[in-house]
């Protein structure tokens, strides 16, 4: 084991560089040119310690690992707790691996405050691993929630025409919901005595307490995640932000929620996820459904795909609720591969917009001839987000499928429905921007890929193709951990039912 | 070690605000600066001699005076606000010649005199003497900028509505001392719990003194007069009236109701509730439309003593603690704020709207991000001091089972995120308007450091403020 504290490290890392940002002064156009060096220098290097923290993981162990634990609040047993598991694992990465990637995509269209869009993506990474590695849940909420406010900036300053109200409505929609989980974590606490994670998966809670706590729950991780009829916040966000808002949004932001619900749903409210499974998946089923078929005829390029994030977090619920080890594995490499291709795709479109600035499907038409190379890639991207088989997509829709079909076999065939509907929506999506006739005429003298465009895409694309064919490699790190967590589910099950006669 | 007696910093307090006040009235020109250097060194001389004192749970003076950890520590806190109120002051008064009166320093240590008087009463005659002796300096204070009409009519309005409810204190006062025979809190005590469910007149009588601090804590449905008063008054004044006062206010209500009326929880806790969720949902919804940035400060006060309030219902150390912890972190929270509103000044003239703070972020950064940190505080977003507070306060209500008080007040935090935010969208996302003038206001400038100081860094170490917090609470309830 490591006696460094790699946890801490990694977590505050961007805060510590965000710090160093902050203290760059000169003329404008250095300060803007030294906090993109100094920002991006800082998000690498905890790249290169989450990866480290990969290389370090042992995949057998499915227990908290890393783990550290310092007194914070004495008096009243709130500690400061914090520990990586094969759950969180891949989802500290992505963080990781995301946030210079979205500080890439600003590069060049972000112009003004570069000082503090950096900052705020610093800070924003910051909280993320920190949500993703908290085992206090106090700890977890204070990063859970203090990701909005990066955020906010991210999308009010940055963002698009109508960016005040979608900042507003991404602000106040997460909000609500996060204070109702707020009470729900008190509630637990004055119930248990403990805030502590690994302790409360051991505590019993009585029935009627789980019922109330998975709602108040609930209430935060499906609007982050976000579920059917919780979902209006995301296309508005999405289209405001910047590129590298929109990048982080898909790829990390909505994560959390799914991560909320594996963390804390299933392993503490198993009776009342039991119980309240088959709305969940109706709920899913719906998302996927009406979402995919907004989707189908979205003429925005950036709601399209962010329609499309709502429909691939249904199977994400399908899976997890599932309650199975195929199920659960598959929502979670689900998230995995969203997080990839959804940033990706994110990204392609935002490269696009910065060469046009137009995000509407009609403008664009044979792009193809302009632009192979990124024909190619926006290829890759949209094969895994319509789920074909050699891509990651496949792998994490068909295992929620899997999952949910040896629990309700009607979820599944309709859930299905949803990979055709991706299909369509995607493919119409690709056939309008690459394919017929070149007529625009700001199309004409379009580039392909510059350099740092290639350097941000391919990665993302060789992830996404790799994840695809060799997918048990993710799994085997993702499996003893999802094992454990379905034991402990299954488990509080039968404690719960033993006592009835 | 010398050991002084327990009054011995309030005497020394008072003698020397006297003194301060004879010294100013035999110069020729108005010594503000002198005396307020004097009135900070007297609030830390004060200060070292609470710390002499034995905290031991002592009671003097025949009865009317009590020192236990409690009061001892809401001295300190009361100390050290009264001192940033006096920092804040400090570059205000020189803005105006109007202002620059030496009176000034020499009222807030006299309010500041009164709180402490008020924490450490422990019979109704004391509570009276240190509200009034508060009340009457903040009625000057709202009166201070002579020249205009609007600081006249703050000052009437507070002080005919002050009066009023120093009549209400009153009135219950001697209801409960017409059938009780007596003022004292212990021997009211006993009283009230051989009382059995509660004597009629008794009920009145609490009432009637619930209701004055209900208008002292600005709460509803006694709050109206404070968005006027707030707006009137000069803004230093504000600030000290949204600062000081009601931490002391709630550090006497928690001994009231723990002490002499805790054989009466049945029934004071339902006005408790009541004003704790309509000052909540009130003030959530009053400020949206607010667009004078002191107004909106006003409601957004009613909206916190709501807060604080629901700390009060179950009755247990944990809650009291809360309530410390809550009211200090606002404390800190509203001095940065009006550090801030007190910049908001262009071609000498005051500026109250929230569009003058248009584009704040551009022109001066540093201000507009010491005052986002503020508001985020204010609303209760991590990491900020202020989310701490709304958790130990929400825990407090949850663990007493007021499930519902606390849900409704997590609901309307979020209408109430709304107009904070509103104010953050105001400094960074709209277009900017001209500079503010930049004084060379030093003082105002160590505020705004040392509050985001605390209210950012108390994430990282908080567990002495917050230990001592609950440890000093123990007194009230060590004794029934």
């Amino acid at each position: 084991m490591l006696d460094f504290p790699l946890l801490s490290l990694l977590t505050f890392l961007p805060l510590i560089g965000a710090f160093f940002v902050l203290t760059v002064r000169g003329e404008p156009d250095q300060v803007a040119k030294n906090a993109k060096h100094a920002a991006l220098f800082t998000a690498f290097f905890s790249l290169a310690l989450s990866l480290f923290l990969f290389s370090r993981f042992d995949p057998a162990n499915p227990d908290f690992q890393f783990v550290e634990k310092y007194e914070w609040f004495p008096t009243l047993g709130i500690a400061y707790h914090m520990g990586v598991d094969g759950i969180s694992l891949f989802l500290i990465l992505l963080s990781s691996c995301l946030t210079p990637v979205a500080m890439l995509a600003g590069w060049r269209s972000v112009t003004h405050r570069v000082k503090e869009f950096m900052i705020a993506f610093l800070i924003l990474e910051s909280f993320m691993i920190g949500t993703f590695t908290a085992l206090d849940t106090v700890l977890f909420y204070v990063f859970f929630e203090g990701v909005l406010i990066p955020m906010f900036f991210i999308i009010g300053i940055w963002g698009g025409h109508n960016r005040i109200y979608a900042a507003f409505k991404f602000f106040l929609f997460t909000l609500l919901g996060s204070v109702l989980m707020l009470l729900g974590l008190l509630a637990l606490y004055v119930e248990t005595g403990t805030t502590s994670i690994p302790d409360l998966m051991d505590a019993s809670i009585s029935p009627l307490y789980q019922y109330v706590l998975f709602f108040a729950f609930m209430a935060s991780f499906a609007v982050k995640l976000p579920m059917w009829p919780l979902h209006t916040w995301l296309p508005d966000a999405h289209v405001e932000a910047p590129t590298g808002g929109s990048v982080i949004l898909a790829g990390v932001l909505l994560k959390m929620g799914a991560y909320g619900f594996l963390r804390f749903s299933l392993p503490l409210f198993s009776v009342a996820v039991a119980h309240f499974a088959p709305l969940l998946f109706w709920l899913g089923v719906v998302a996927i459904i009406y979402t995919s078929m907004i989707a189908l005829v979205q003429d925005n390029m950036k709601k399209l795909i962010a329609y499309s994030s709502v429909a691939h977090m249904g199977f994400c619920v399908l899976g997890i609720f599932s309650g199975t080890v195929q199920g659960i594995s598959g929502g979670l490499f689900q998230l995995i591969s969203h997080g990839l291709v959804s940033a990706a795709l994110f990204l392609c479109v935002g490269m696009l917009y910065e060469r046009t600035k137009t995000l509407e499907l009609n403008q664009y038409g044979g792009l193809v001839t302009k632009m192979p190379f990124y024909a190619m890639l926006l290829m890759i991207f949209s094969l895994g987000s319509l789920a074909l088989p050699g891509t990651s997509g496949f792998i994490g829709e068909f295992l929620s499928l899997l999952g949910v079909f040896q629990i309700d076999r009607a979820v599944a065939i309709f859930g299905a429905l949803g990979t055709i509907l991706g299909a369509a929506y995607m493919l119409r999506f690709y056939k309008k921007v690459m394919f017929g006739p070149l007529e625009n005429e700001k199309l004409k003298n379009l580039n392909d890929l510059d350099v740092r465009e290639r350097a941000i895409l391919v990665p993302l694309a060789l992830l996404v193709l790799w994840m695809g064919v060799l997918p048990s490699y993710v799994l085997d790190y993702v499996t003893p951990s999802v094992d454990k967590l379905v034991a402990q589910y299954e488990m509080g099950l039968l404690l719960r039912k033993e006592p009835e006669p | 070690m010398m050991s002084f007696p327990p009054v011995m910093p309030e005497i020394f307090m008072a003698a020397s605000t006297l003194l301060l006040l004879l010294f100013g009235l035999f110069r020729q020109k108005s010594p503000v600066n002198a005396v307020s250097v004097a009135a900070v060194f007297i609030c830390f001389f004060t200060a070292v001699l609470l710390f002499c004192i034995g905290w031991e749970r002592t009671i003097l003076l025949n009865g009317l005076f009590i020192i236990d950890p409690f009061a001892a520590f809401s001295k300190f806190l009361i100390l050290s606000g009264v001192v940033l109120s006096l920092l804040l002051s400090a570059g205000y008064l020189k803005s105006e010649e109007a202002l620059e009166r030496f009176e000034y320093p020499v009222l807030i240590l006299l309010a500041g005199i009164g709180m402490m008087v008020m924490v450490s009463a422990n019979n109704f005659l004391s509570v009276y003497l240190g509200v009034e002796l508060q009340a009457l300096s903040l009625y000057v204070l709202a009166a201070f900028r002579r020249d205009t009409i609007k600081s006249a009519e703050a000052a009437v309005k507070y002080y005919v509505l002050g009066a009023l409810s120093s009549g209400m204190l009153l009135y219950g006062i001697s209801l409960l001392y017409g059938f009780a025979g007596t003022t004292d809190f212990a021997l009211l005590s006993k009283e009230v719990a051989g009382n059995g469910n509660g004597h009629i007149a008794f009920l009145i009588g609490m009432t009637f003194i619930l209701s004055a601090f209900a208008f002292k804590l600005s709460s509803v449905p006694f709050h109206m007069w404070t968005p006027d008063v707030y707006e009137g008054s000069p803004t230093a004044s504000t600030s000290f009236f949204a600062i000081v006062p009601k931490l002391a206010a709630f550090s006497l209500l928690a001994r009231i109701l723990t002490g002499p009326f805790s054989g009466f929880y049945d029934q004071w806790v339902q006005i408790i509730i009541f004003i704790s969720v309509a000052s909540m949902v009130w003030s959530a919804f009053a400020a949206i439309r607010q667009e004078n940035i002191k107004r909106l400060m006003a409601y957004s006060a009613i909206g916190h003593m709501g807060y604080a309030m629901m700390s009060l219902l179950p009755n247990s150390p944990e809650g009291i603690g809360a309530l410390l912890i809550y009211m200090t972190v606002y404390m800190f929270m509203v001095a940065g704020a009006f550090a801030v509103i007190l910049y908001m000044r262009r071609d000498g003239q005051e500026l109250e709207h929230l569009k003058d703070l248009s584009g704040l972020s551009q022109n001066h950064p540093v201000l507009a991000y010491a005052f986002a940190v503020f508001l985020f505080s204010m609303t209760g977003i991590p990491p900020m001091a202020g989310f701490f507070g709304k958790l130990f306060v929400f825990k407090a209500a949850i663990s007493g089972g007021f499930y519902a008080v606390a849900v409704i007040g997590v609901l309307s935090s979020v209408v109430s995120a709304y107009y904070y935010i509103r104010i953050i969208k105001i400094m960074f996302f709209d277009e900017a308007k001209d500079p503010f003038d930049m004084e060379s206001a030093f003082c105002r400038k160590v505020v705004i450091l040392l509050v985001l100081v605390c209210i950012l860094g108390f994430v990282v170490y908080p567990a002495p403020f917050v230990d001592t917090s609950f440890a000093a609470v123990q007194c009230l309830f060590s004794g029934t």
